[in-house]
């Protein structure tokens, strides 16, 4: 099986070695035509207004938008907010993929970053501890009916789900841990 | 990430600097060149008062940039803000932590405050960027604390050949690590004045233990596509961009580039039409004391 990461700029390599543990070829994706046979993309962390810019210089804006539509696809940290309808401070184009409001660099700045132990929710099946890594993180504000909330820290929701769609504000590619990426894994078999 | 070497608030550090991969950071002046640098896809922004050209032609000592510009910055984008301090100044530091900005560069671009020390960094929360000629000083820099090392080259030169020649040399002494026995690393660890569990940790694993980005001198798409091959996962433009006849164009052209290192047909593209790049200096003719490179060790 092989998976995506779009790979046009920011944490792609810790993805890639985290499939690579789970015995599936990653595949970077820089260009449309590599969208072509995937089982399903990773969007990574990064500088977002970064993505949203090389994503339409690469033509990949629609191509992606498109293939969020039928195959798992999981957002992380930059790569939530792509997923993201709507964008706040400041507000900026996405893909619209799901039905969240997700408020950029929530907790503060680098200073504010920070490691905590995540709550699952009856949604999250797994009962083992998982620590979520927070670096200039976004916040989910809100989200629709459609929306099933998976891990939280504190009151936050901070790993969600929309039918094909996950999006997290934590780096779970910056842990010794695999469990969320054989989540989605399972999602995409 | 392979095997951690430190603990969890060293994820946190290197942590944004995996974030900023793959990326272009900008040196900026003011509110109107940083949002010139956010709309063209800089990953982030280094706020300064001079670019490191003008620290060159202005002469005398070159400090922190005031507190008020770092803001004004600061208040201007939504990516992340670094600033430079002198080599071991840790009160300019500690300024630069108090002020939020999001990464410190402990820089040879400014005049040393301590010629035998650098700064504790481990005591800072703000991760910091240094710069490096070699394995030994990336390894020494990295021993104090550093999340991110970064090429010296030559910054203000708008000349590469020093970047290039950092980023080659740090790379053939990481091959060549990996190739010795575990018992001729603790000599190599003398040899390098650097300590032998990093020794250790890079010849294990092939790399730096964190991110390894190109300062210095880059001025042009190629530049930028050179330093990526070279082994560089980012890179920093300093003076190239906004003393260029058209920053504007030569940023989104970088940033272009950078992405699409492999692609030779767009970085041709991108490379057209960006008039003329700032002049640049011969390394050769400058004096050892005008070469920042030889700052710090």
């Amino acid at each position: 099986m092989k998976v995506g990461v779009l790979a046009l700029q920011g944490a792609v390599q810790p993805h890639e070695e985290k499939l690579k543990k789970l015995g599936i070829t990653p595949i970077q994706v820089r260009y449309p035509e590599q969208l072509i046979g995937l089982a399903g993309i990773i969007l990574p962390g990064g500088e977002s207004t970064t993505m949203v810019h090389l994503l339409k210089l690469n033509q990949l804006w629609f191509p992606l938008k498109e293939f969020v539509k039928t195959q798992p696809t999981w957002g992380v940290c930059a790569g939530a907010i792509l997923l993201a309808e709507t964008i706040t401070s400041p507000s900026q184009d996405s893909l619209a993929s799901m039905e969240i409001t997700i408020e950029r660099n929530s907790y503060g700045r680098q200073r504010e970053s920070f490691i905590d132990t995540l709550v699952a929710t009856e949604d999250w099946k797994d009962p083992s501890p998982l620590e979520g890594v927070f670096i200039r993180a976004p916040r989910i504000q809100s989200y629709s009916s459609k929306v099933k909330v998976l891990l939280k820290q504190g009151n936050d929701p901070v790993m969600v789900q929309q039918g094909r769609c996950l999006a997290s504000t934590f780096h779970p590619e910056l842990t010794s841990l695999t469990l969320v990426h054989q989540y989605f894994i399972s999602q995409c078999r | 990430m392979a095997t951690k070497f430190i603990g969890t608030d060293m994820n946190l550090k290197t942590g944004l600097a995996e974030m900023l991969k793959g990326g272009v950071i900008m040196d900026v002046i003011n509110r109107e060149q940083a949002i010139i640098a956010e709309k063209s896809g800089a990953v982030a922004v280094m706020a300064l008062e001079r670019v490191p050209s003008d620290i060159r032609r202005d002469g005398g000592v070159a400090r922190m940039s005031p507190p008020e510009i770092i803001e004004e910055i600061m208040a201007a984008v939504s990516i992340p803000v670094m600033a430079k301090a002198r080599i071991g100044h840790f009160a300019e530091a500690m300024i630069l932590e108090a002020l939020g900005v999001d990464y410190i560069d402990e820089s040879e671009v400014l005049t040393p405050a301590d010629e035998q020390y650098h700064i504790d960094k481990m005591n800072f929360k703000t991760p910091f960027v240094c710069g490096a000629k070699d394995l030994g000083e990336a390894l020494r820099r990295i021993g104090e604390g550093a999340a991110m090392i970064r090429s010296k080259g030559e910054a203000g030169s708008g000349n590469i050949v020093e970047a290039v020649r950092h980023l080659r040399t740090l790379r053939s002494q990481i091959r060549r690590l990996t190739t010795l026995g575990s018992e001729e690393l603790m000599n190599e660890a003398k040899e390098l004045g650097a300590p032998l569990s990093l020794v250790q940790w890079v010849a294990r694993e092939g790399k730096l233990p964190v991110p390894n980005f190109a300062a210095g001198g880059i001025a042009t798409p190629a530049d930028a596509v050179l330093a990526m091959y070279l082994g560089a996962e980012s890179v920093f433009v300093g003076s190239g961009i906004f003393k260029s006849q058209n920053p504007e164009k030569l940023a989104h052209a970088i940033v272009q580039a950078t992405t699409n290192y492999q692609n030779p047909k767009i970085v041709a593209e991108c490379s057209k039409g960006l008039g003329i790049p700032m002049a640049g200096l011969d390394i050769h003719k400058l004096k050892t004391e005008e070469r920042f490179a030889e700052r710090g060790w």
